[in-house]
């Protein structure tokens, strides 16, 4: 079992407040791990500590055989790691299928003498990005609203559009914040369908997730925060009979 | 009358090659740029320089221009790097007013308030009254060329990159896209058309000076691309020849209007031209010719070549 993603001892503090406090984990290539904890855990500081967005104070990133602590996230996401945003976050008025080509990788076209002398490099990658865009809306049954602007699409689709955003980059690894917040039971289920594609397409996945029965269904393994620590790893079912996840999750009488 | 006309179209073509700059930046990447005259200035001075002081030939001068404006872009958008995006208008604003003292008061090199005059012309001797009609077709040239220019960075992958950096810089990265570069790549290419713009506004009139380039021309041209339509240069285009007919026939109605001041005509011009922009926003909001959702090419149609 290769580690794709190795943090070691990562901390960052906001304003003298601990929020990350030493985490060490690792996820294997090739499946879908589960990250759950309660609210105020540092999951989502993680993922923006991971992403580049915000750098660690203390702690390395060992990603893909580099280190990435502290680089810049458009060199994160270069690197083949990509992250979703808790709240859908894109591009309002940019349709979904400029959404998806966005992700594409290696663009010739991007370049701005390319985009003012147009080039075949530029043109042939274009289509064949085009090719795929089409492929994955089509996947995610977003293909009926290819040309409709992200704003217009309900809080389910933008979920759904983020998971074809991972897909179309082809990353090692995707990064997904609560991919079924706010999200009704029948989209939910159809989001966990999609997101079992992940891995078979050679993209390993670690989620954040506040709904139990979509983590059991899905991920293994499970970890396992609270107040800035890793407090357990396992199956979910080893994960959630451990007394000490039950009292971070309960509280001490409860459990 | 002709050469009113003339002058009108000119004019107009100088305000479409700024809005064209501006919705590159604006239009394109959600930057703000207020010291668009300063630009504007930097290519005029450029150009009236090399080509008066430096008797050099009034090509030279207008790739003097080019240059210049784009290298003063660059230098503005790195130095504000490292601050939030807003701050970027206020020092774009500073700029402009830096450039405007430093030509007022810098006398060796730019004659002060008494401006630069006598700035060739391109072959003004030989044409003669044929001047006007032949610079109006080299500046409807040049914006031709220009246009062509942002349309295809606007219909091209850079151009959505551009758009994505628009509606969230953040997201934007973390789809792995370098912000900064694109931002200082069109920003300095932007700068560089509106000291394009400068050149041919300097050797069109002859003669320039500090005040030619006061902060107003900035808000015209905001005025025109609001109006025309952010995000889509024929929108842009479209909107600076209506800004500059709205500008001139303002002057004739507020003429029919008897028992006023002349300043007071002047004030009322203004707020012509306000009430003229604030009826086009409420009307159509994206401005005369929104931005559009270019479709997806369809996989059917899609044949080889």
């Amino acid at each position: 079992m290769t580690k794709l993603l190795d943090l070691k001892d990562l901390r960052r503090a906001f304003y003298g407040l601990d929020v990350l406090r030493g985490v060490d984990f690792s996820v294997a290539a090739g499946g879908i791990t589960g990250l759950i904890g309660p609210n105020g855990a540092g999951k989502t500081t993680l993922f923006n500590v991971v992403s580049g967005l915000v750098p660690p104070d203390a702690g390395s990133i060992w990603f893909d055989g580099q280190e990435i602590g502290g680089l810049a996230p458009d060199k994160v996401s270069r690197a083949g790691l990509v992250r979703t945003f808790q709240v859908a976050r894109g591009f309002p008025k940019l349709s979904v299928f400029q959404h998806l080509m966005l992700y594409g990788r290696d663009q010739p076209g991007e370049t701005l003498w390319q985009a003012v002398l147009g080039s075949r490099a530029a043109r042939d990658r274009e289509a064949a990005l085009a090719e795929r865009a089409w492929e994955i809306a089509r996947f995610l049954r977003l293909d009926g609203l290819i040309d409709n602007p992200a704003m217009a699409l309900s809080g389910g689709q933008k979920k759904l559009l983020e998971i074809g955003r991972a897909l179309m980059a082809e990353p090692k690894l995707v990064l997904l914040d609560e991919p079924t917040a706010g999200v009704n039971p029948t989209l939910r289920n159809e989001i966990g369908e999609r997101l079992l594609e992940l891995p078979r397409r050679g993209i390993s996945v670690l989620l954040i997730e506040h709904d139990m029965g979509f983590i059991a269904e899905l991920c293994d393994p499970v970890i396992v925060m609270a107040e800035g620590r890793v407090l357990a790893e396992g199956g979910f079912e080893a994960v959630r009979n451990d007394p000490q996840v039950r009292e971070a999750y309960l509280g001490r009488r409860a459990a | 009358m002709l050469n009113y006309l003339l002058f009108i179209a000119t004019m107009g073509g100088l305000y479409g090659l700024l809005a064209l700059s501006l919705n590159l930046i604006w239009g394109g990447a959600g930057m703000v740029n207020l010291g668009l005259a300063g630009f504007f200035a930097v290519g005029a001075y450029a150009s009236a320089l090399l080509t008066t002081t430096g008797h050099a030939p009034i090509l030279a001068g207008w790739a003097l221009a080019l240059i210049a404006g784009g290298l003063a872009g660059l230098v503005v958008t790195l130095s504000t790097t490292r601050l939030r995006e807003d701050y970027l208008a206020i020092v774009t604003l500073g700029f402009a007013e830096v450039v405007r003292l430093v030509a007022a008061n810098e006398i060796w090199l730019t004659r002060g308030t008494d401006g630069i005059s006598g700035i060739p012309g391109p072959w003004k001797a030989a044409l003669g009254t044929d001047f006007n009609p032949v610079y109006l077709v080299i500046v409807l040239a040049v914006l031709g060329v220009v246009f062509v220019l942002v349309r295809r960075i606007d219909r091209s992958p850079y151009g959505r990159v551009l758009r994505a950096i628009r509606e969230d810089a953040q997201v934007a990265q973390v789809a792995g896209k370098p912000v900064l570069r694109f931002k200082a790549e069109t920003f300095a290419l932007s700068a560089a058309i509106a000291g394009l713009a400068g050149a041919l506004y300097a050797h069109f009139m002859s003669y320039i000076a500090p005040d030619l380039f006061l902060p107003l021309i900035t808000i015209y041209i905001f005025l025109a691309v609001a109006g025309g339509g952010t995000g889509r240069p024929a929108g842009a285009l479209v909107g600076a020849y209506l800004l500059m007919l709205l500008l001139e026939s303002a002057r004739f109605i507020v003429e029919l209007i008897p028992a006023i001041s002349a300043v007071q005509r002047a004030a009322l011009k203004e707020l012509l031209i306000a009430v003229v922009l604030i009826l086009v926003l409420r009307l159509a909001p994206g401005g005369l010719m929104p931005e559009r959702i270019p479709a997806a090419p369809r996989p059917q149609t899609q044949g080889k070549p």
